[in-house]
């Protein structure tokens, strides 16, 4: 018997011990590294207890410049993804042959690496002494000028990193409003049908307050996950972020952490903190505006 | 009479509205198509023109008619890409391998077995899942480099295994296995861990093969933490491998020799998602998102 109550443990007892370490553990660690002031990791001690590192962080150019980065990076590609894949998978629920083949199309960016094809994306954008590249010689060709994307202008960085990084996100939310779509009762079309319903009028009254909760869960984890941009600008731009003025708050957690800027666990401790203030914060703004919007 | 015709040139006019529309939609479809394959169109063009070719074009050509596979041979031999595949795949087996060997027992006792806490403890491992990466980042690189295991497969791999997700998804897909099966095998005195190996394991395996399949994909593209622990290129994976490419290798200025790299890194996870593409997009439906 007392054998048999601790079988289950034995088949947790991996689960826990990585969860334990890797997890758990870090979780509680961060927060301490957090108030450890003038904490040295060659030495491993440190001065003093108190907020120092928060305030620090906080008065960092480089931090406020990553802050500035990802606030606009979320504002820009977290509406204008979801938008847009609402139009896509609008557009393919309502057509039939190749809608297989389309599907399967854009969903390829998923599986690809993000560092890999963001060099094509690089090299399609970049100005070089032999080429303008192929996007400016598209400007050209309606009367434009030459724009050196990846080292030029801050707006011009800016465009390409969020469309970039709308290119990346768009095929979890196709596939997810596409599959929303296909939930949709065919009767409640059928009865507005009957009644004569424009097909404008069924969108707005009918098929967005049935997916209404599904698009609020891509705009859940849409912001999420570009407050965590970081791979998509290194990408771009490069590990030196910082001197591209392209940082993302992720990339500054890391650049503390280590690299040519690194050695400063607190700093990089107190960072993250803030970065999970931020998307708590915002997440419960989400899921209050949710509760009184969402159809059920 | 009057009316009759009226109604047939309304349907007339709807239908040539809707073919209007269907033709609209189509032109805005295949739109967004070219924006996504472009890309990949651009990458494996750029890889196959020659060096020289490639600087000499001011306005780039759409085509080659010469296509040439010495950008491949340079992107292996100038930079160790063959050694970045191997350490990537390594990596990718191992941990995938392990993150089963982890996640299925934990499901198996979640799922079937009755023990004091197990609620208690399942919403612990639930509660997980809120946590993002990046707060338990900084700790895993301390404790990582103080045991020494920087550039070593186990500093690589260890941090990498547990996925609380995975281990919800088979528990979820565990219990619909009807408990009649289990008290069956138990009066015949079957162990429990040959029941989950001969009887739930091969009742779920759509299931453990997704998981699979969105855990190696998440290995293959994994960047940041291999970033952290690694900085001797010996260890480096694909992705880090890529950017030490695009920083110093080749000399800067030769593009279809990275292109050629990045096609090479590119086609393993393409070639799965077009085997596996049912598959992986349910998968993903069910609760993936990327990174």
């Amino acid at each position: 018997m007392e054998k048999n109550k601790l079988t289950p443990w034995l088949y947790l007892l991996p689960a826990i011990v990585f969860l334990g370490a890797f997890m758990v553990y870090p979780l509680i660690d961060v927060f301490i590294y957090s108030f450890e002031e003038g904490y040295n990791s060659a030495s491993q001690t440190y001065f003093g207890v108190g907020g120092y590192n928060y305030s620090y962080v906080l008065h960092d150019p480089y931090f406020l410049q990553a802050l500035k980065n990802t606030f606009i990076l979320v504002i820009i590609t977290v509406p204008v993804s979801t938008a847009l894949a609402l139009v896509i998978s609008a557009g393919l629920a309502s057509v039939k042959p190749l809608r297989d083949l389309y599907q399967t199309v854009y969903f390829l960016p998923y599986v690809t690496n993000t560092l890999a094809v963001g060099l094509v994306f690089m090299i399609l954008f970049k100005k070089t002494p032999y080429s303008d590249g192929l996007i400016n010689l598209l400007i050209n060709m309606f009367g434009g000028q030459s724009v050196d994307f990846i080292d030029g202008p801050y707006w011009a960085k800016m465009f390409v990193l969020c469309f970039y990084t709308v290119w990346v996100v768009m095929p979890f939310k196709i596939l997810i409003l596409t599959s929303a779509l296909a939930s949709v009762d065919r009767n409640y079309y059928n009865a507005a049908k009957v009644d004569g319903t424009s097909k404008m009028r069924i969108f707005t009254k009918i098929t967005l307050p049935m997916i209404s909760p599904m698009i609020f869960y891509l705009v859940i984890t849409g912001f999420i996950g570009a407050f965590k941009a970081y791979s998509d600008a290194v990408a771009l731009f490069g590990t030196d972020l910082n001197a591209a003025q392209m940082n993302t708050i992720v990339g500054y957690i890391y650049d503390m952490l280590y690299g040519d800027s690194g050695g400063y666990p607190s700093y990089a401790s107190a960072a993250a903190i803030i970065l999970f203030a931020v998307v708590l914060t915002i997440t419960c703004i989400n899921l209050i505006i949710s509760k009184n919007k969402v159809h059920h | 009479m009057q009316n009759n015709t009226d109604y047939k040139k309304v349907q007339k006019i709807s239908a040539q509205n809707n073919r209007i529309i269907t033709g609209v939609t189509y032109f805005f479809l295949t739109l967004w198509g070219i924006v996504v394959l472009f890309p990949f169109y651009w990458m494996v063009l750029t890889s196959v023109k020659e060096y020289a070719t490639y600087n000499s074009e001011y306005i780039p050509k759409f085509f080659t008619l010469t296509p040439t596979f010495a950008n491949y041979t340079e992107a292996f031999s100038a930079v160790p890409l063959g050694r970045y595949f191997l350490n990537t795949l390594i990596f990718t087996v191992v941990t995938t391998a392990l993150m089963l060997i982890v996640v299925i027992p934990a499901a198996f006792a979640f799922a079937r077995l009755e023990f004091k806490g197990k609620n208690f403890v399942f919403i612990l491992f639930l509660s997980m899942m809120m946590i993002p990466n990046e707060l338990v980042v900084i700790t895993n690189f301390t404790t990582i480099t103080n045991l020494g295991l920087r550039n070593t497969f186990s500093g690589l791999i260890f941090p990498s295994i547990m996925s609380v997700f995975y281990i919800y998804l088979l528990k979820e897909n565990f219990e619909q296995i009807p408990d009649e099966l289990y008290y069956a095998a138990k009066v015949d005195g079957t162990k429990d861990f040959k029941y989950l190996m001969k009887v739930m394991l091969p009742i779920s395996k759509p299931t453990v093969v997704t998981i699979t399949i969105l855990k190696v994909i998440e290995c293959w593209n994994s960047y940041v933490w291999p970033r952290l622990i690694t900085d001797n290129p010996m260890y480096f994976l694909v992705s880090n491998g890529i950017q030490e490419i695009r920083e110093n290798g080749f000399g800067r200025e030769n593009i279809p020799a990275m292109m050629a790299a990045v096609v090479v890194i590119s086609v393993p996870l393409v070639v799965l998602f077009l085997m596996f593409r049912k598959k992986i997009m349910a998968g993903v439906a069910r609760g993936g998102t990327k990174g």
